[in-house]
């Protein structure tokens, strides 16, 4: 069977491998049976109507559901062959290799220059020298760094929304994770700021393997490599992004893709 | 035009603006009293000679004016002093009865160690190895007490021996006491008991010196005569302070105000608290404040913080969450008398028996000291600390903790470097809230440790130096005792309205310092939510 007709194609060497993914909250199945492989170094973005378990399922990628009683996870999710949900698994260990990049921008109170090195605060860095790099290093990367150059020892506060949200980037490349999952990063800036994390989001492709969720189609075909279509908790297509802007194999993904439904 | 009246709710603005208002004016009014009675004080007054129509004499300040009751008429409140004499300090005179006022230059005022004031004028002055001379002015007082100041000095000297000497003597006996109680060497006890008998020797020749030194100091007399001229013979060592009021100037009644603010800050109270200084009060008060913070801080910051990031929430958190809303209603006299129970005769009473048993039945911690009064307090104010954090801590954006936890810190991690921080002005406000409870209530005091008078602070330089077991004084109690407890009233009222004014500026400043702190830890972390 020629690829261009399976919904779901099979990715060689993923990084990120589910496998038969089901999540319930409480009663509720918010994930159904999910299986698929996210390659390495792409961006891959995670497409769908509200509430179809887009965020939810990144967020089993560094175990942050565990943050909720309720939730009950079957199947597995491995990355780099190692199966994460394993309740042996070293969560500290894990979110070290898979940072996060929120909906809305949360900056610590402190300055500019603690929130780029908390996580190597935290992991016990305290090498003044590779602290300091590491901040010019990562706001460099984030496109942030000419900004604030000079305010580094002021309060992260002091940013604007979209300047925060690059802040919350760079403190995420900061710890070196081989993962970055972005929950709908650009969701509450003006296009100006969303233009600049897209610039940025395609300058980090290369070096880490990006999950991004997000509800902007546009961004979507714009940024991203690969492109998974999720409807209420299952999911219906998944492939490179230009096939799945151009030619959908299920009827629902191209309903959704060119507005008729979403 | 009405409908929109309504619509727009003028009037519940009103009515607020109103409410918030007679609040206003409720403090403004209680404060200014208690300013403005408190801070007149220890302004020296005119000393006027009333010469009335029955031919009688009073000297005195006037303290009151008003109309006799049912009448026309005005009468005066005379504070004639010379309690001794005339059995009361107050006095009412009609005006109709008074032909008479003036205020005579040379008119004395004496503050004596015991039956307040005296009023009157200056005739003599004896000692013992000199013959009486007359006087009739401030300045031959000054002269005869710039002659006895080396034989007082003496005598501060003997009294200062006496003192060190009593502590080592009560050592020796502290220690053979605890020999004795222990069965221990019989040697070491009879040579303990031959340095008890050599100190209790030393200390008799002292006693004895000190009184003949005494003696000789109270031969040194002024002769007084009152307004009707009786006349009254008083120690010099009875004279606290004099002056002439009515011959004094702006400057010296201003040096006499600042004098008089001087003993009410750094000295002992004087004839059952009436008069003297209130420091032994305005100590234990801050030291009370400061140990229950050490009580109630910790407690309830961790309790806080448990209930809030550890705790399930289950029924039994939920429970947990009411009963400690609850306690911070119940009456503090329930936890004077929980403090009595369990601290006191509890806890106290087995350290005693632990520790002290060679001073049973006298108690050490079995009764009631400034321990177990913060401790009670302490107990008293953890639900509020408690409430505090767990609302400081719940006020955090959730986005915080997701952040943080994402960048691989831990729980802990979290709660260190980023939650208690965060929180930390939200748990200074209800400290606050706790210390200014604290610094005002007298009730559970009056059970566990307050005294009327101390007799020494609980930090002195008698090992070991903090004497946690001691009874205290306490500014709040203070106003009870002399405002109602005290057999004279009516002489008492100023320094009610002085302490007073101490425990609100006391609370004031303390409640001060805290906001400032937490004003500066909500600026440094703050968190902008655009």
């Amino acid at each position: 069977m020629p690829m261009s007709h399976i919904p779901i194609i099979p990715i060689e060497n993923p990084q990120v491998e589910v496998e038969n993914l089901n999540l319930y909250y409480g009663e509720a199945q918010a994930l159904k049976s999910i299986s698929f492989g996210i390659p390495k170094t792409n961006v891959t973005a995670l497409i769908g109507p509200s509430g179809c378990g887009k965020s939810t399922f990144i967020r089993c990628i560094n175990r942050m559901n565990d943050l909720i009683d309720a939730i009950r996870i079957e199947g597995a999710l491995k990355i780099d062959g190692e199966n994460i949900l394993d309740p042996a698994m070293d969560v500290i260990e894990l979110r070290r290799r898979v940072g996060m990049v929120f909906q809305k921008w949360n900056p610590f109170p402190k300055s500019i220059y603690e929130n780029v090195i908390y996580g190597l605060r935290i992991a016990g860095v305290n090498d003044k020298q590779v602290l300091d790099e590491t901040v010019e290093k990562s706001l460099k990367r984030a496109a942030l760094w000419d900004e604030v150059k000079d305010r580094l020892h002021q309060s992260a506060m002091g940013l604007s929304g979209g300047q925060m949200q690059r802040l919350c980037i760079a403190r995420a490349i900061a710890v070196h994770p081989e993962i970055i999952l972005m929950d709908e990063p650009c969701s509450a800036l003006d296009p100006r700021s969303t233009a600049r994390i897209e610039d940025l989001i395609r300058e980090l492709r290369g070096e880490y393997t990006i999950i991004i969720v997000t509800h902007n189609m546009q961004q979507a075909a714009r940024i991203s490599d690969y492109t998974a279509y999720m409807y209420l908790g299952e999911l219906i297509e998944y492939g490179p992004t230009k096939r799945i802007f151009t030619k959908p194999v299920k009827q629902e993904t191209e309903d959704y893709i060119t507005g008729r439904f979403g | 035009m009405r409908q929109k009246f309504w619509r727009q709710g003028e009037p519940y603005v009103w009515a607020a603006g109103l409410t918030l208002t007679l609040i206003l004016l409720l403090v403004i009014t209680l404060l200014s009293v208690v300013v403005v009675n408190g801070v007149t004080i220890f302004w020296p007054q005119q000393a006027i000679l009333a010469e009335l129509t029955d031919g009688g004499r009073v000297l005195g300040e006037i303290k009151q004016k008003e109309q006799v009751p049912h009448g026309e008429e005005w009468r005066y409140q005379f504070k004639t002093g010379n309690r001794e004499m005339y059995g009361l300090d107050f006095r009412w005179i009609d005006a109709s009865l008074i032909r008479t006022m003036h205020t005579p230059p040379e008119a004395l005022v004496l503050e004596r160690l015991e039956n307040g004031n005296f009023y009157g004028f200056l005739r003599q002055i004896r000692g013992p190895d000199m013959p009486a001379r007359p006087a009739g002015d401030a300045a031959d007082l000054h002269e005869a007490f710039a002659a006895i100041t080396p034989l007082q000095n003496e005598i501060k000297a003997s009294n200062a021996a006496i003192t060190r000497l009593n502590a080592a003597l009560e050592q020796v006996q502290g220690r053979l006491a605890k020999l004795r109680h222990r069965q221990g060497d019989s040697a070491r006890i009879a040579a303990l008991e031959q340095e008890e008998s050599a100190l209790r020797h030393r200390f008799e020749e002292l006693a004895d010196r000190l009184s003949a030194q005494r003696a000789v100091l109270y031969q040194h007399e002024a002769l007084l005569v009152d307004a009707a001229g009786s006349e009254k013979i008083v120690p010099l060592a009875e004279i606290v302070r004099f002056y002439q009021p009515n011959a004094m100037g702006f400057s010296q009644k201003s040096g006499y105000y600042l004098t008089r603010l001087r003993e009410l800050f750094f000295d002992e109270p004087r004839e059952s608290n009436t008069e003297g200084g209130l420091f032994p009060a305005i100590f234990g008060t801050i030291m009370l404040v400061f140990l229950m913070s050490i009580f109630s801080f910790p407690v309830g910051v961790l309790a806080g913080i448990y209930l809030r990031e550890y705790a399930k929430d289950n029924l039994l958190t939920k429970t947990v969450r009411i009963a400690v809303n609850n306690l911070a209603g119940i009456p503090s006299i329930v936890y004077g008398i929980f403090g009595l129970g369990f601290f006191v005769y509890g806890i106290g009473s087995s350290i005693d028996q632990l520790f002290f048993a060679h001073r049973l039945p006298t108690p050490t911690f079995g009764t009631g000291g400034i321990l177990w009064a913060s401790a009670t307090l302490g107990l008293l104010t953890v639900p509020v600390v408690i409430v505090a954090t767990e609302e400081a801590l719940g006020a955090i954006p959730p986005g915080i903790r997701e952040g943080s936890q994402a960048l691989a810190a831990t729980k802990f991690q979290t709660l260190t470097k980023l939650l208690l921080p965060m929180a930390s002005p939200g748990i200074l406000t209800g400290f606050i809230l706790a210390m200014a409870r604290a610094a005002g209530e007298v009730a559970p005091l009056m059970i566990t440790g307050v005294v009327k008078l101390a007799p020494s602070l609980p930090i002195d330089t008698t090992f070991p130096f903090l004497h946690l077991d001691r009874k205290f004084m306490h500014l709040g109690f203070h106003i009870y005792d002399i405002g109602f407890q005290s057999p004279n009233v009516e002489a008492a009222k100023p320094m009610v309205y002085i302490t007073t004014l101490l425990l609100i500026l006391i609370v004031l400043i303390m409640t001060s310092t805290a906001i400032y702190l937490r004003n500066r830890m909500r600026k440094r972390y703050a968190v902008v939510d655009v």
